[in-house]
């Protein structure tokens, strides 16, 4: 038998578990089903297709959502060499432990930057220079998600089994040859993840980028796009529904943001678990 | 090995040196533009005027430079998010860690990563339009954005850094505690709370000092919640500015001193974070030893 005192502390602990729980998943729910539902109804084929209009008093989020495209595309055509190479560096190459540890402890410092320094530093470091763009902007993106992309690329590096190094080097291949052939191509999977995670990171981030890469709505080509201002879809949400107060327009923003956001969980998972059954 | 592989070699190990420093360099780069943006402001207003003085009149016909109120506010801001966040997230990871059965547990991590994957703007719009209005009819206020309005919403941008660390840590309990534990006449849940949270505690810390990193440099969310008004934190009814909102909200018309006051308040923010980061590695190194 145990006290009544003790009977006490069982049931407050587990009232208190079971309310935590409904609190954080109640939560989640709520938000996720409360966007949606305000969000999916003013998603127009007008909406996702056009250009905002003052004459005709329109409101068209394609401007945006290719600057979004422009600027995932950029920021990861930039970050995976420098990630990925700094993670080969730290497995492969390093031999100095202190080294090691120093640009460990840069990359956790990095990741605990808050994106509205970024966004300021981004500012005087790239806008200031090559003016307020997409460029920026990415290249502000590029110092954020540095970590992300290093540190998912080192885990998988470090699963890459040491023999099939030795047997590459035993068959005589140089250190260079190695690596290209035998270790990254066994580490695509947390180069892969990195990659998923750093969209996100991407898709989701607002304050670095307000100033770097402006907010402005033009539809531009790739590269014409790159060298102007513009608005990713989360500024553009930002600008919607806090200066202009068209929050139909936030919602739908919100709504697409909410469902990419899923499908890049989703995404990630599968390609963990896939990568899993392949290695065991 | 032949010459000219030998020097190709040297050349490729020297590429990814590079490619590695790149870390190092960011850093610093970052350091050295905020900490030079950030002095001359401080040096012409003064230290103790700018740490200490209570008013923020950047645009007023003579202008005042005091951040206490930014500082405050972000201080109050996250002591408030950790108070309501932290119960909420170590419970949920405890049940997580050692009680769900896997299913629950599936579903429940799934739904933490989905919290975790919310864009800050999409807190910011649905606090706007629930939060704020609800706060406002409960509370019988004039305006709802406020000081309460920001800590509900850092708390609930906090929990899956909580959680997820949290559930970690516990789940590297070993084993054998709980089991003597048990084995000694403990219940399930005495067991888990009195021993396995103890255990590990340093984990725990961390995902807590996470979670104030997280707070206090969130921006876009608290700006659309908080009302932004530069007044001193009195009341959690009180339209309120962050540190973080305080660069953002003037930033893109500021100009002569006043920028440069909030380059400086980047920089205060900035040792901030880096405080935090020094702790955060001191409960994680913490962890290790364990």
């Amino acid at each position: 038998m145990i006290s009544r005192s003790r009977k006490l502390f069982l049931w407050t602990v587990r009232c208190l578990m079971g309310l935590a729980v409904a609190v954080t998943g109640g939560i989640t729910l709520f938000i996720v089903f409360y966007v949606l539902a305000q969000g999916l109804p003013n998603i127009t084929w007008e909406l996702l297709s056009t250009s905002p209009s003052y004459l005709s008093d329109r409101i068209g989020i394609l401007p945006d959502i290719l600057n979004t495209v422009y600027i995932i595309i950029a920021t990861l055509v930039i970050v995976l060499p420098l990630g990925v190479g700094a993670a080969v560096y730290l497995t492969e190459y390093a031999t100095n432990r202190r080294i090691v540890s120093v640009i460990e402890y840069a990359a956790e410092a990095l990741s605990g930057i808050p994106s509205i320094i970024y966004g300021l530093v981004g500012m005087l470091m790239f806008s200031n220079n090559i003016g307020t763009s997409l460029m920026a902007g990415a290249l502000t993106l590029v110092i954020m998600n540095l970590p992300t992309i290093m540190r998912n690329t080192q885990e998988s590096l470090k699963t890459v089994p040491q023999s099939y190094r030795e047997g590459a080097f035993g068959l005589g291949a140089g250190k260079w040859r190695v690596i290209r052939t035998v270790v990254l191509p066994n580490c695509v999977d947390g180069i892969v993840t990195g990659c998923i995670l750093s969209v996100g990171r991407i898709l989701g981030e607002s304050a670095a980028l307000l100033f770097t890469a402006g907010f402005a709505h033009m539809a531009n080509g790739f590269f014409e796009g790159l060298g102007s201002a513009g608005a990713t879809l989360t500024v553009a949400l930002y600008i919607y529904a806090k200066e202009q107060g068209e929050f139909e327009v936030a919602f739908a923003i919100a709504s697409i943001l909410m469902i990419l956001a899923m499908l890049i969980n989703l995404s990630a998972t599968l390609v963990t678990k896939k990568f899993q059954r392949r290695k065991k | 090995m032949k010459k000219s592989s030998k020097l190709f070699e040297g050349f490729v190990h020297g590429i990814f040196l590079v490619l590695g420093l790149v870390t190092i360099a960011c850093v610093l780069i970052i350091t050295v533009y905020l900490v030079a943006s950030g002095i001359p402001g401080i040096v012409e207003i003064g230290l103790t005027d700018f740490l200490f003085g209570d008013e923020w009149a950047s645009t007023a016909a003579e202008p005042k430079y005091g951040i206490l109120p930014f500082i405050l506010t972000s201080i109050y801001g996250t002591l408030g998010a950790i108070i309501i966040g932290v119960p909420i997230g170590v419970l949920t990871a405890v049940y997580l860690a050692k009680i769900a059965p896997s299913s629950v547990k599936n579903v429940m991590g799934q739904m933490v990563s989905i919290l975790a994957g919310i864009p800050s703007v999409v807190y910011g719009l649905v606090g706007m339009m629930v939060l704020v209005p609800g706060l406002r009819k409960l509370f019988d206020i004039p305006d709802g954005a406020s000081l309460l309005a920001a800590i509900i919403v850092l708390a609930v941008m906090i929990l899956p850094s909580i959680i997820k660390m949290s559930v970690t840590a516990l789940e590297a309990v070993p084993q054998e505690y709980e089991d003597a534990s048990l084995a000694l006449g403990a219940t399930a849940e005495e067991t888990y709370f009195r021993v396995s949270l103890p255990a590990a505690k340093s984990g725990v810390a961390a995902s807590v000092v996470l979670g104030v990193g997280r707070a206090i440099g969130e921006a876009m969310a608290v700006m659309m919640v908080a009302g932004n008004a530069p007044n001193m934190p009195d009341s959690l009814f009180q339209s309120v500015r962050f540190l973080t909102t305080a660069v953002a909200s003037e930033m893109s018309y500021s100009s002569g001193l006043q920028r440069q006051a909030l380059f400086s308040i980047a920089l205060v923010l900035f040792v901030f974070i880096m405080l935090i980061n020094a702790l955060l590695n001191f409960f994680l190194k913490g962890e290790k030893k364990e």
